[in-house]
């Protein structure tokens, strides 16, 4: 099982192929990737740097270029494709049916893996995929519990990546217009979910509050500890009744059920945060490096170190962690 | 490119998004057959767990459809995970009498081949899924509805020939799926557990922010907006652009008095300040229509 690890710069890849990870992730400088954030992802001459160092440690480097294009831009996209080929990386993570159409057609010799944001959750999805595109790879989305995501394993012949720790994304990612709906950008159009120009904080008699897009999201006493604003973990009135309506500020941590993860035979497990710290990525990329070689060794004697989670909840956003839907009681 | 060019989109009813009971749903078709909507999809989108209604009974509404001199389209779920989930979708799409909505890239693997329609749950947005999709099969697509009239316009440049396009035209905006009921959550319990819900609430449970803005509505596994998507005041604008057919997705209440809006307004007997106040009314949280202009979803930003 392959640990693939974020890399929002050129220090994070180096930190990640340091401390441990089988494969860094990473994005051009603009809306092509998911994690279009002022000041991060990567240039030429930092991808070129970066693909060096990892492939001299042995470690692969994956680019994302996992939004959805549309007609004024799509150069844009296919360009990113070009280069990323360019640079001998050692897979092309892609979302777009369009985007997947051209590459496969133009770098038939290079690997492909259909990102979470591709929204493919079930056997025939993948087929397609795999059918036209040639995919080596899929990443789910966080809707299958385990069991599911096992027999699913069973069911297809592409492997099979999934998020093992980091943000939670609560609905199916790719599907997801929350954020456009308040801000006019979302994951699919920009590469950014509640983009921080469009984020407001504000302190009021009342509160503090953040917006986005101008919407009210939440509104907390003075002190109380507040994550990045997102509209899934806001907090709202349903029926007279003050409330996260729809998921509680909490942050994903599947390390309790690895050997669970390691017995369905999943091929890669991806650690969320290109838009985190090399200290985070450091931390994160060393305490999953030790629990999967321990898991692997000896499963059944497996337990998580207490230190691991102290240091994952020291970089985890929000207080509390959750197994998510991994656990079909999230359900 | 002139008005002229394009002859006024036809109007289509979209899938029920809620659960009602068994009898108001044909109480509702029964209703929605009388009006000018020319074609009417139908089927279960959101959960699997809603049986009230069987393939079996939409297949029976299609033949209602078809000899009321419409046509009919069956649309499936948009999100797929469970193997029964596949295996009805399957079933589905092996029945050649009627045109079939792809909901689930699962869809597109069972239909390449056959005439087929993709929803706005496929994300198409460029015009190389577009060729991709129209090489498989594809007759018509619904745009994904966070792309405005822009990208609208730049692909109805490039569609392929004999390819339709479907614009989301009335309704609560769909705006995302999860793993998660939220109705169900909501109410302390869990998917498996759901007691049907949903049921309460014939169009959605209401989310209101902390000053009072009614934002979303949850229907099970899916978030809408809170207010209601409207393109009436758009209607030149969507007939130069050549959009071949508007959506109105069925609500609770005065859906057919919303069909007979837009065909009034369609047919120049109603201006569109006029029909727009009327759909004012029957939005119980307000109208939106920010995606067609530009902005963000829940603005609105066409006159009216």
């Amino acid at each position: 099982m392959e640990l693939v690890c974020p890399a929002g710069n050129l220090p994070m890849l180096k930190a990640a192929v340091d401390h441990g990870a089988d494969a860094v992730y990473i994005g051009f400088r603009d809306d092509t990737n998911a994690r279009h954030f002022a000041g991060l992802n990567f240039n030429d001459k930092q991808i070129a740097e970066g693909v060096k160092y990892a492939h001299d440690r042995r470690v692969k480097v994956f680019v994302a270029i996992n939004t959805y294009a549309q007609p004024n831009g799509w150069e844009r996209w296919t360009a990113a494709v070009d280069r990323a080929a360019g640079f001998g990386v050692d897979a092309i993570i892609l979302a777009d049916m369009g985007v997947l159409d051209y590459a496969a057609e133009r770098h038939p010799n290079v690997n492909l893996h259909l990102s979470v944001q591709g929204s493919a959750t079930n056997p025939a999805a993948i087929g397609f995929m795999q059918r036209h595109f040639g995919i080596k790879r899929v990443v789910v989305p966080r809707v299958l519990s385990l069991p599911q995501v096992a027999h699913l394993i069973a069911e297809t012949t592409v492997p099979v990546e999934i998020f093992g720790f980091g943000s939670l994304c609560v609905m199916v990612e790719g599907r997801c217009l929350l954020s456009s709906y308040a801000s006019g950008q979302s994951p699919n159009t920009f590469g950014a979910c509640s983009p921080a120009s469009h984020v407001e904080w504000r302190d009021t008699a009342q509160g503090q509050e953040t917006r986005l897009g101008g919407v009210l999201l939440e509104r907390r006493a003075h002190g109380e500890a507040a994550g990045y604003p997102t509209i899934c973990k806001g907090r709202y009135r349903v029926e007279g009744e003050l409330r996260h309506a729809i998921e509680e500020p909490t942050s994903l941590n599947t390390l309790d059920i690895l050997p669970d993860i390691l017995a369905a035979g999943v091929s890669a497990i991806k650690i969320e945060g290109r838009q985190r710290s090399t200290r985070y990525v450091t931390q994160v990329a060393k305490v999953w490096r030790e629990a999967i070689d321990s898991c692997k060794r000896n499963p059944q004697a497996f337990r998580p170190k207490e230190s691991w989670n102290q240091i994952l909840a020291q970089v985890s956003e929000g207080a509390q962690t959750t197994i998510g839907p991994y656990e079909r009681t999230w359900h | 490119m002139s008005d002229l060019n394009h002859s006024a989109p036809r109007l289509s009813l979209g899938p029920i998004l809620y659960l009602w009971p068994r009898e108001q749903v044909f109480d509702f078709y029964a209703e929605l057959l009388e009006t000018p909507v020319d074609v009417i999809y139908l089927g279960e989108t959101i959960c699997s767990k809603r049986r009230q209604l069987k393939p079996e009974d939409y297949w029976e509404l299609a033949e209602r459809v078809i000899a009321a001199g419409k046509q009919a389209v069956i649309s499936t779920l948009a999100l797929i995970e469970s193997d029964g989930e596949l295996k009805t979708l399957k079933r589905i799409c092996a029945d050649q009498r009627f045109m079939i909505e792809a909901g689930d890239l699962a869809a597109l693997d069972f239909l390449e081949g056959r005439s087929f329609v993709a929803g706005h749950s496929i994300n198409l947005y460029n015009q190389r899924t577009l060729a991709f999709l129209a090489a498989r099969g594809l007759k018509r697509w619904v745009m994904p509805v966070e792309l405005g009239r822009a990208t609208a316009a730049d692909l109805l440049q490039q569609r392929p020939e004999g390819v339709e396009c479907e614009v989301f035209a009335f309704g609560r905006l769909p705006l995302a799926y999860s793993a998660r009921c939220f109705t169900a959550y909501n109410r302390g319990l869990g998917k498996d557990n759901c007691e049907f819900c949903c049921g309460d609430y014939p169009d959605g449970l209401t989310v209101t922010t902390q000053e009072g803005q009614e934002f979303l509505s949850l229907n099970g596994i899916q978030t809408q907006s809170a207010s209601t998507h409207t393109l009436l005041s758009a209607l030149d604008e969507v007939r130069a652009l050549g959009v071949d057919i508007l959506r109105i997705s069925p609500q609770s209440q005065h859906t057919a008095e919303v069909v007979r809006t837009f065909a009034s307004c369609l047919n120049e007997e109603l201006d569109a300040v006029e029909g727009t106040a009327r759909l004012r009314e029957w939005a119980p949280s307000g109208l939106c229509d920010g995606y067609w202009t530009g902005q963000s979803g829940y603005r609105v930003g066409l006159p009216g």
